[in-house]
């Protein structure tokens, strides 16, 4: 199973290339609607990106309230 | 459908569909591809029925208040109806809100019961506040195996044997307490009574309505007063049927068109936006000869539903874009928020009417609705049937503040006799919108009066509200407007708040203080923030009892400074 920071950098590895976006430019407490440059709706598609990658099922909700991918990290790495 | 006419109640009318409609399908529910749920009429009622019992078991009385904090789904109406069943007021809180928000509301209601899903749960248990929580029962839905509840009960496991007794309501008794906004300063808690619902689902089913077979898909949250009535009331008294998705993402929305062959969906402008730039990027995909053959089928229907739509006809002519709607959609429904005219215009091109209206959560669910008679992309439609508006004191172009006038108006805001009094004047619901009645009696809106902001997710937004998460900034004031609101704008769009700061003397406005800005804006979610802030040079005015005099601000504010250089993006 993957460590805490792994499922972190694994995300926002996924994020960067999902969007188009270069990796140095994201940061893990970074609010990802502004560095990504998203709507709420793009950020369900990333979740459906998230699910492929690490093989679990995230609810719609459990992107409720967060907006920093450190905090996404943590949603996820509790459902590994 | 059920005459309305004959029912004092909410609770009566769906009694009598529930009866009325036994074997025709009223819910089904489906989690990404996976079917859960599929219920009839009957079946709905064999499940709200021993819910209702369990309530009045519990002592649920006449006129008691009951929260739904949900997600759209089956439970969210199956425990709807038991309130109204039994008599309840029914307080739909969003469940977007934070933890700390629901706490807020379910005090400022008064709320004796919550219905809640268990992550929500969850949330508000950990939430600071939760100790002092004065809710006697709890009922939370989907809850795992061995979770600590806090005393709360199970929903699915709470229920009881034997009929429940109908509580008949009079039509002027409250049937729901609504948000349209606020958490921080002034909840503003529309009373909604049965009348009011009652006669709204009358006029908008005059011109929509629903009837077995029809199926209408519920993404907008239930809680909203448009889900409410066309996810919820108006098909149910219509023996229509509701499909509920668990989840949002695109992909699963675009099969549900399919799978369940969706009549009708209100959509928020944003997610309409999001499908039509999907559309659109399809067909550029497409080879130039079928773009060319797609261009032609579209100048086709173009002409020939210049005056009306002719669902039928653009269906033949252009079936692979309502094949991807499954065939048998009739019209997306849209409000609540600016719809952009091109938006509307593209999908009416494509024989896909939006039904493009105006309305507040004070009003009901809708003032004006677009009749297609013929369709209007610049519009927000004429008056529904029974509402009567007026233009309050128009300037040399015909624009002034619009007031309405219809049974569907809120009774008042709950416990705020002066804010009620501001916003219904001799039976007038003053809007605090600005608009204009064209030559064929459609109505054009054109900015808002009041310091809000409606989102394109088609959330209200009050300044006043947000407020509390720059408390303890290090400058000498600071102050929250629409920035419309400062510089009035004919238009409506890309509405955007603005921090109004007035330094310490001698301050400067520094890299330190951006960043502490930046930090608490985050706080607040993406849809509330601030996107730049505006330096004052002067003390705020303010009443003797020392609140701003916002009114005042604003307008000097407007006077002195140029929205052009004044705002600067945090």
């Amino acid at each position: 199973m993957s460590t805490p920071d792994q499922t972190l950098e694994e995300i926002l590895g996924l994020a960067a290339a999902h969007f188009k976006v270069p990796r140095e430019k994201l940061a893990p407490d970074d609010d990802f609607f502004k560095s990504l440059g998203i709507d709420s709706l793009q950020t369900l598609d990333l979740l459906t990106k998230l699910e492929n990658h690490f093989h679990v099922e995230l609810p719609d909700y459990e992107l409720q309230g967060v907006s920093d991918f450190r905090t996404l990290a943590g949603r996820i790495q509790a459902r590994l | 459908m059920l005459n309305l006419d004959q029912y004092s109640s909410l609770g009566a009318a769906l009694r009598d569909a529930l009866d009325r409609w036994p074997n025709e399908t009223c819910l089904i529910e489906s989690d990404r591809n996976r079917e859960k749920i599929r219920l009839t009429y009957s079946d709905f009622k064999d499940l709200a029925l021993p819910l209702a019992r369990a309530l009045q078991d519990a002592e649920f009385a006449a006129g008691d208040r009951a929260a739904i904090i949900m997600t759209n789904q089956s439970k969210w109406l199956i425990s709807a109806y038991a309130l109204f069943h039994a008599g309840g007021v029914l307080v739909p809180l969003d469940y977007k809100l934070s933890a700390a928000e629901h706490l807020q509301l379910l005090a400022h209601c008064q709320a004796k019961f919550l219905i809640v899903e268990y992550h929500l749960w969850r949330a508000i248990m950990q939430a600071p506040g939760f100790e002092n929580r004065k809710l006697k029962t709890v009922l939370v839905t989907e809850v795992p195996l061995r979770a600590d509840l806090a005393g709360a009960y199970r929903w699915e496991e709470f229920r009881r044997k034997g009929d429940p007794v109908f509580v008949p309501r009079n039509r002027d008794d409250a049937a729901c307490i609504v948000y349209s906004s606020g958490t921080g300063g002034r909840p503003k808690g529309c009373v909604l009574t049965h009348e009011n619902y009652l006669e709204q689902c009358k006029s908008l089913t005059a011109w929509y309505p629903f009837w077995p077979g029809v199926r209408y898909l519920s993404i907008l949250p239930t809680n909203h007063a448009i889900d409410f009535m066309v996810g919820f009331i108006g098909p149910f008294v219509c023996g229509a049927c509701v499909v509920h998705l668990r989840t949002l993402r695109p992909e699963f929305v675009r099969d549900a068109f399919v799978r369940y062959k969706i009549t009708y969906v209100s959509l928020v402008p944003l997610i309409l936006k999001n499908l039509e730039r999907g559309l659109r990027t399809k067909f550029a995909e497409l080879s130039s000869a079928k773009r060319f053959l797609l261009n032609r089928m579209i100048a086709a229907n173009k002409l020939l539903t210049r005056n009306r739509p002719h669902v039928k006809l653009s269906r033949r002519l252009l079936s692979q874009v309502h094949g991807a709607f499954g065939g048998e959609l009739l019209a997306l429904i849209t409000g609540g928020a600016f719809v952009d005219p091109s938006t509307l215009q593209f999908f009416y091109d494509l024989g896909i009417p939006v039904v493009n209206g105006y309305g507040l959560t004070e009003a009901g669910t809708a003032l004006t609705l677009n009749d297609l008679k013929p369709f209007r992309a610049d519009t927000v439609g004429k008056p529904l049937p029974g509402v009567d508006l007026r233009i309050l004191n128009p300037d040399a172009d015909g624009i002034g503040e619009v007031a309405a006038n219809s049974k569907s108006v809120m009774s008042h805001y709950l416990d705020d006799p002066e804010l009620t009094a501001q916003t219904i004047a001799d039976g007038w619901l003053l809007t605090g919108d600005l608009g204009r009645f064209d030559e064929t009696g459609h109505l054009q809106l054109f900015g808002r009066k009041k310091n809000m902001i409606v989102t394109e997710g088609g959330k209200n937004i009050y300044p006043e509200d947000i407020e509390t998460v720059f408390d303890g900034l290090p400058v000498k004031e600071y102050c929250v407007f629409a920035a419309n609101y400062l510089w009035p704008a004919k238009s409506l769009g890309q509405e955007v708040l603005v921090l109004v700061l007035r330094l310490e003397q001698n301050q400067e406005f520094n890299e330190a203080l951006k960043a502490d800005i930046v930090a608490r804006n985050r706080r607040l979610p993406d849809f509330k923030r601030v996107t730049g802030h505006i330096l004052w040079n002067q003390d705020f005015p303010r009443t003797a009892s020392m609140k701003i005099k916002r009114t005042v601000l604003a307008e000097e504010i407007g006077k002195t400074l140029d929205r052009a250089t004044a705002v600067v993006e945090l």
